[in-house]
This record gives structure tokens, sequence and C-alpha cells, in this order.
């Protein structure tokens, strides 16, 4: 591994020269010396070029979406145009404050304003905010919606809310925080929610349900109108977490289907680059009768133009971001958007569907799926077979991938597929680039029964072997300790 | 279609293996009556010249503080930024990786976010740090629900003097959990110390602390901390400017428990107030209640040196409802930010644009306070960077005066008060170019 930049440092080096100070004060004569520091904070030394190698050199040790095919299931790890980066990156966004008055905001306003209305349409919610950071902070935003919308109609009662067995871990942590308990719900054989089950476990005291749609499975919920009708039979919400939208866009409009409430991924949906885990984005869009509970504030227009709007502050949950969202991932959504159009939006989650079911097609005859039916924008394969037949896990399979150039699916999830590797190629992938993929895992099948201990070896070829993190954790070391 | 390589020929390519005549057989299982007959209702797709020119047309709508004179502060700070550091975010190497969960071809990752956190912990004097949260806001937040994580307690002490809008965040992630949040009054634009001492019992879980505080005024954090650390269990939950950190007191050095901040200033631009991120930091003993993700050093298996996430265990795709809290992506890139701008600010750098700032905000309050009128809000506070003032017209009106000028003037905080905020950016011809049209907006 390269050296940490603080084994670089050298006293005295510079990597920035600022301004010869026009006002000389001194330090003590501004400020009493009881609030000064005592020891120098012993940041790195080194010159601009040395920071620069530095960095390039950790970034070579990374894969990316430009380097090859990153097939995480539910994280869509499309192409990010570069378009995005070179739009966002105008001074006149870089720049904007976000207490600046709103005269001088109104370009930036009318973008937002906008991307409110284009995400209800794809959504087919009635009202939209951008507040939310992170698809989790949009999940938190929905069930405190969900929490505001009880109270406000004297449902205090409500305690609990019912996620299906194959939902992503932040669903439960979310309810928790939001003050909720957590009821499981089991799926069925087809890898649905088991419609009986749900009966049993839905009672007054039910406050929403949670459901992704397509699940992690890849698979759409085609029971998604009873489920709708028990839950409202108890006035109790249905929340779409929307990590897997990059399915539905202009096919089905989760608003119009019986969903009340929907966090979209922008990071993942809509093409904002991931940055290595964020920033990313969550807007959530609602049903008309949970308008007043939206984070404030919204982008409203009026004659006069646009503006923040705090006019529901009394029955809004309050606020889960300082300011208004993660503006700069917001624009690049925009653009996204914009440039697709309905006929193209629709284009991606087609050939995002295509793509998958093709690609499943192909490694069907080599690894086992649960569920073999036609599949969403992803599909779940596993490694029970390597596993039983030749001792190799699907984390060895994985770790090979990383051999052949590949980064590896999501593994060991959903949870109720024992060795599961959820594939994903997204819309962006050409078919040679899946042909590819799907080569290098039939080599990997092969390899399995020929040589089980080049899987156990893997990898080989990338920037480190494998690595112990079960000594991350017994020896925790969580900063370099900078010798002085 | 841009971003689409499927041609119609590779598409019956496709078909003909899944073994499939058209597409709508892939989705039979979306009941017919659940899909979209017209499609959506959208704008005409642009081409990449045509939202150019869109967006051109939008960001003109604006003005930026690159074309004004802007004194705007209060959360979100206008600090120098290096070019070298956006060439680094730049690279998709960094900006289209996923999270680092596979740690072989993640490394690159990894290790900047271990040389975040060692630096973080440099800073603030802590133990260990995580690699964000969203915000400033959220930071604290997470801080105080980790507090009752570690000691059971659900009560909560903020502040008069923190950020609004950090409350309204903090009572929003706080409330479902069942924590009772108080403020503790202000005396002269800082914590009534008298009224803290009252308030503190053995019932009070953390007490925030921000310094400088929303007001830009430093608080007596010795003084809180030994009021706070009379308590058992209390623990002291330090909101702090990182910019500060290079001359100000580490909060170590008062003997805070968490450290959390807004790291925006650290070489992220401002856009409008998102991204931000946030820091945490605490001492070691309270890792396993940490909030989010933590990269720690380890080898492979070769014996090689190699970063990991570590302590997975607290998290939301291991603990799921149990976890310490929910979050999942944080503010990664702007942590490679940061990262990238303290490393090439340095030690030296950093305490020079800390300096620098401190000087131009004195500089600047010394001279705006000559004008008939106008007055310190609080006089006998210790600042660093950002102060307010009492105004002879209400601030709002002063603002309204100064846009024309293409001046931002501040951030109006009470009727006739203005809160104003410099950073080593601003030169003297700015700042007095400001206070001769105070002058002028407030006699006139």
């Amino acid at each position: 591994m390269p050296k940490t930049i603080f084994e670089h440092s050298s006293p005295g080096r510079r990597g920035l020269r600022l301004p010869t100070p026009e006002i000389n004060t001194p330090l003590s004569d501004m400020i009493p010396t009881k609030y000064h520091r005592q020891s120098i904070a012993r940041l790195p030394e080194l010159s601009e070029m040395d920071v620069m190698r530095h960095y390039i050199k950790l970034s070579h040790m990374n894969h990316f979406i430009e380097k090859g095919l990153y097939p995480l299931g539910s994280c869509t790890m499309k192409y990010n145009p570069k378009i995005h980066e070179l739009l966002v990156r105008h001074s006149c966004f870089a720049n904007l404050h976000p207490y600046q008055p709103e005269s001088t905001l109104q370009g930036a306003l009318e973008l937002l304003h906008e991307l409110q209305r284009d995400l209800a349409e794809i959504s087919g919610m009635a009202q939209v905010t951008l507040q939310p950071v992170a698809g989790a902070q949009g999940e938190f935003t929905g069930i405190k919606i969900i929490d505001a919308y009880h109270k406000a109609n004297g449902n205090t009662h409500k305690t609990k809310i019912i996620i299906p067995d194959s939902a992503h871990g932040t669903n439960p942590a979310t309810c928790n925080l939001v003050g909720y308990d957590v009821v499981e719900l089991k799926s069925n054989s087809e890898g649905r929610c088991d419609i009986a089950r749900l009966r049993e476990l839905v009672d007054e005291n039910t406050a929403g349900f949670m459901l992704t749609n397509p699940n992690t499975l890849g698979l759409f919920e085609t029971q998604i109108e009873e489920i709708a009708e028990i839950m409202h039979s108890v006035d109790a919400l249905i929340y779409m977490d929307g990590a897997n939208l990059n399915a539905l866009l202009g096919i089905v409009q989760p608003g119009k289907i019986g969903f009340d409430i929907i966090h979209f991924n922008l990071h993942k949906t809509f093409s904002t680059p991931h940055g290595g885990g964020g920033p990313g984005a969550g807007p959530v869009g609602v049903g008309g009768k949970m308008i007043p509970y939206l984070p404030v504030p919204m982008v409203a227009k009026t004659d006069e133009g646009y503006h923040l709007d705090y006019s529901h502050e009394p029955t809004s949950i309050g606020k889960v971001h300082t300011f208004y969202g993660n503006f700069a991932v917001l624009v690049r959504a925009y653009i996204y958007i914009k440039m697709l159009g309905a006929e193209g939006l629709r284009r991606i989650s087609e050939n995002a569907i295509i793509n998958a079911n093709y690609l499943m097609a192909i490694l069907k005859d080599y690894y086992h799926i649960q569920h073999p039916e036609y599949c969403m924008h992803e599909f779940v394969a596993d490694g029970t077979k390597q596993k039983k037949e030749n001792k190799v896990s699907t984390l060895d399979i994985a770790k090979r991938l990383l051999d052949k150039g590949f980064h590896a699916p999501t593994v060991y999830f959903p949870l109720i597929i024992p060795e599961a590797m959820m594939i994903e190629p997204t819309e962006t992938e050409s078919l040679e680039s899946l042909d590819a993929f799907a080569k290098a895992m039939i080599e990997i099948a092969q390899e399995c029964s020929d040589n089980p201990d080049l899987l156990h070896e893997a990898p080989i070829s990338t920037p480190v072997r494998r690595v112990d993190d079960v000594r991350a954790v017994k020896e925790l070391d969580p900063i370099f300790k900078i010798q002085e | 279609m841009p971003y689409i390589s499927n041609t119609d020929r590779d598409r019956r390519e496709m078909f003909a293996k899944i073994g499939i005549e058209n597409f709508d057989e892939l989705i039979q299982a979306i009941p017919e009556k659940f899909r979209l007959k017209d499609g959506l209702n959208m704008d005409k797709a642009l081409s990449e010249l045509e939202i150019t020119d869109k967006i051109k047309a939008q960001t003109c709508q604006n003005l930026c503080a690159q074309n004004a004179n802007s004194f705007l502060g209060a959360g979100v700070y206008d600090h120098f930024i290096p070019a070298a550091v956006d060439f680094i975010v730049s690279r998709p190497e960094f900006f289209t990786a996923y999270t680092p969960y596979q740690a072989e071809v993640s490394q690159g990752t990894l290790q900047f976010i271990y040389e975040y956190q060692s630096m973080i912990c440099e800073l603030t004097g802590m133990e260990i740090a995580n690699a964000s949260m969203y915000d400033g806001a959220s930071a604290v937040a997470e801080a105080i629900l980790m507090a009752v994580r570690k000691n059971r307690l659900n009560k909560a002490l903020l502040p008069g003097s923190l950020h609004p809008e950090y409350l309204k965040v903090i009572k929003a992630y706080t409330e479902g959990v069942g924590v009772e949040l108080l403020q503790v009054p202000l005396s002269d634009g800082v914590m009534d110390l008298d009224k803290l001492a009252e308030m503190l019992d053995d019932s009070v879980g953390s007490v925030v602390l921000q310094t400088p505080n929303f007001f830009g005024n430093l608080e007596d954090a010795h003084k809180v901390s030994e009021l706070v650390h009379n308590q058992a269990k209390c623990l002291l939950i330090a909101c702090v400017d990182p910019i500060s950190l290079a001359i100000l007191n580490a909060p170590s050095e008062y003997n805070a428990d968490i450290v959390v901040g807004e790291g925006q200033a650290l070489g992220n631009s401002m856009y409008m107030g998102g991204p931000l991120f946030g820091f945490f930091a605490t001492k070691l003993d309270m890792s396993r209640q940490m909030p989010g993700r933590i990269v720690g050093g380890t080898l492979d298996k070769t014996g090689a040196r190699a970063y990991a996430l570590t302590l997975q265990a607290r998290e939301q795709h291991i603990r799921r409802a149990k976890a310490t809290s929910n979050i999942c992506s944080n503010q990664s890139l702007c942590t490679l930010a940061a990262t990238v701008y303290m490393s090439l600010m340095g030690r030296e750098g950093l305490r020079e644009a800390a300096l620098m700032s401190t000087q131009h905000a004195h500089y600047l309050a010394s001279e705006i306070t000559k004008i008939k009128g106008i007055q310190m809000r609080y006089p006998d506070a210790d600042f660093f960077k950002e102060f307010v003032i009492k105004t002879p017209i209400p601030a709002k009106k002063i603002i309204d005066k100064m846009l024309p000028r293409g001046i931002y003037a501040g951030v109006a905080v009470a009727e006739n008060e203005l809160m104003l905020a410099v950073t080593e950016k601003k030169t003297k011809d700015a700042m007095d170019e400001y206070i001769t049209a105070m002058q002028e907006v407030t006699n006139a």
C-alpha cells in the first residue's frame, strides 16, 4: 500500500500560498489567550504536486464505472454523464449562498421547482420535497410524515410498521429512529409478500407498510392493490422504498397504483455520481393528504417569481437538513431528466430490464436462481450449488470477479436467499459488456469445479490481496498515529 | 438515445436469447391496469447543446458570491478552495465509485477516508472519527442520540445560541426516540453559565456547546465543560468550526466527549447550502456506539498494509432495527475535498486562513462600529470570523438597499440586528466598500 499522506510530510513544505496579509493584528490582541489552541494541529506539509501524486496514486486503486461493469444489485451503478459535471460547476451554482436574497436565486429556485414537478409526474405523486440528502434520510422523512399524518388525525395508538424480510436494513433502522416497532413479514414461495400473513399482522395499531417495488429479488410486487386495500382499511399508509425505481420509469407511476409515499434515490435512478458513498439525494413524494407534513421550505411559484415557502410550517415535520438539501446533486438529476424526456426515461427502464433478463438467461445454466421467472431490472442468483459441490462460497466468487476486472454483485443480500448474488447490470451496459461479464461468471463456475483453491485465494491481481476485516475490528486502528 | 448502447439489432439478439418476441413479455408480472398507457407528461428531451444553453440561462438569473461582495455566513462560509481540490474530486476513480464494500478494489477510497478520520482527530484532539454525517445539524442530532445510547439519560441541553436551523433538525431527529430537549438561556450572546449550572443534574445526558456559536461568539468552553463534568454521566458535545481549530482550542483541551461540526468550509463550494458534510469524532471507549461508517487499518492475507470498513456490526445493513443509526450513504466525496484541502493547506496554511479570517472580521467590526448608530450587539463577547451588529434602521432594509450595489449585507437575525461573516478571501478594499455603503444606507 502507498504510504499515508502524513508519511509524505516534510516540515516547511507548502501546497498553497495565501495573499500577503493586509491587516496584521496579532491573535492575542483580538482573542484572549485562554481560547488559543495549545498545541499545533499536525496536518501534513506537502507541495501541491506531492499532494496530487498521492491522491492520484490512491485513485488508481479503485474500481469505478468508467473502468468496468459495476453490477451491484439495488445500487444502480449506471454511467454518470459528464455534461452534469461540467454544468453544475458553473460559478453561479457553486458560489450561491443559502441565505442570499431570493431575488438573486431565481434561476436556482426555478430549477428546483421544475424538478419537484418532474419527480411528482414520474412517481404519480402530488408533491415532492427535495430536502432529504440520502435514501435513508428520505425514508426517515417519509416515516416522519406518516407519523405526523397519524398524529394529526388523532391516531396516537399506532405503534408499528410492517416490513418484508427482503427489505434493506435502512427500513427497520429508520422505523426505529422515528419510534416505531418493526414487524417483519415473511416472503412467500413466489418471492413476494405473503398476503395471508399480512392480514394476520395488520391491526388498528399498524401505522404503515414499507415496500420496495420491484423488491430486492428483482420481482414486481403484483399484489399491491390487495396490500393497499388491507392497509387503508386500518388507515395505515404504504411507503414505497424507491431504491429500485430504475425498473419503473414511464412504465408504472407508484402513486397511481396504491402507494401513498415514496423516496427517490437520485444517485441511483437519476444518475448522479455515487461519490464513493455520497453525497446522494433522497427526495420524497407524497399523495395529496400528506402535503401539509412535508419538510419546510418547499419551493413555490407565484406571479412575482419563485420563493422558499414556509407557510405550512405549523403542520410540517420541520427540517431534516440545515438548508434545502444537496443542491448540487439536484442540479445533476435535473439535467438528466431534461435530457431524457418521457420517452428517454421509459427507454432507460426498458433497457435496464432487458439487460438484466439477458444476463439471467445466460447465467441460469451455471448458477442456481431461486426465482427464475422474468425479472425486472435485477435478479438474484446464488452460490449454493458451488458451495455444496465445490466448497466455494459466494464471497470467493465475488473476489474472483475482481480478478477478472469486474466489480462484484451485491452479495449475501437479500438475507432470504442463502449465498445471494444480486446482479443489476443497468441500462448503460452494452451487449458486449454483458457478454464479457457473463463469460467471466461462466469461467468462474468452471474454476469452482476445476480449481476451488484458486477461488479461495482470490483475488490475486488486485492492488491488495484479500483484506482481513476481522483484524480491522479486533485491532481497531481508525487513525494514523502521527510521530513527531 | 444517449447513455444506452442497445440498438434494435442488439435487442433482437437479446430477445432471442431470453426467448421472447417483445419487451412486454418481460413485464407480464405487472398487471395491465397498472401500466402507464399514454407515457409521462414531460418536457421535450433536450440535447447536450440545448441543456447547456438552458442551464446557462438559468444560472445567469442567479447572483453568486463570486460576483457579489458577500458578508453572508451563518453556517456556510466562503473560504478559499485551492484549484487542485476539484481536480482530485473530479476523478471518476473517486466520484463514480460506490461505497467501499469490496475492499480489494476500493483501497483508494478507504485510504483517503482513513486519512480524513486522522486529520479530523488531529484537529479535534479526539481518538476516532467516522467517515461523515449529512451535515453539521444531523451530526449534532446523532451525537445526542449516541449520548442516550451511552448513558441511557434522555435529557439533552441545547444552548439558546445554537444555529436555529440545527435546532429544527435536532428536534426532528430526536423526538421519535423520546429525547427531552431543553434550552439553556443566553447572557450577552453566550450560554448563561449560572442557568446552565441550575439546569444540570443527574438526569441530563448531554449538553451541546456550539463555539463559535450561531452569533459568532466564543463560548467559555472550559467553564461549560467543568459544569457538565460535575455530573458523572453527562457528556459534553462540542459543535465547532473546523477552520477555527487551527488557532482556537482543540475540543480535547476542554475535555469534550463528542466533537461534531459542519465541514463545508474545508474545501467544499457553498452550492446554496448542499452538499454539506458533518464531521463526527469521539473517544475510543464510545467507538461501538458511533453512527456511520468507519475505516480501519488492517492487513491483507500476505501481511501487507490495507484498509477496510470496520465495526460494521453497528450499522443498518447488519444490525437492522437495532443499528446505531439508519445512515447508509454519507457525504464521502465532500470529505475527499476536505482531505485534499487540508493536505494542501497544511498546518501553516490552515492557521493562516484562520488568522486572516479573524483579522478581517475584527477590522470590519472595529470600523463598522465607528458609523453612527451601529454598535456591536454583544460588546463583551469574543468572536472569531462572524459577529452581530445593532443597526439604526431595520436589518432587512439594509440588505435591500445594499443589494443593488452588488453587496450581500449579511443575515438579519433580529429586526435591528445584522450578522456579518468574512473569511481570508475578503480584501480590505471589499470591506471598505461595505463600510462606505453602510454609512450611506444608514444615513439616507
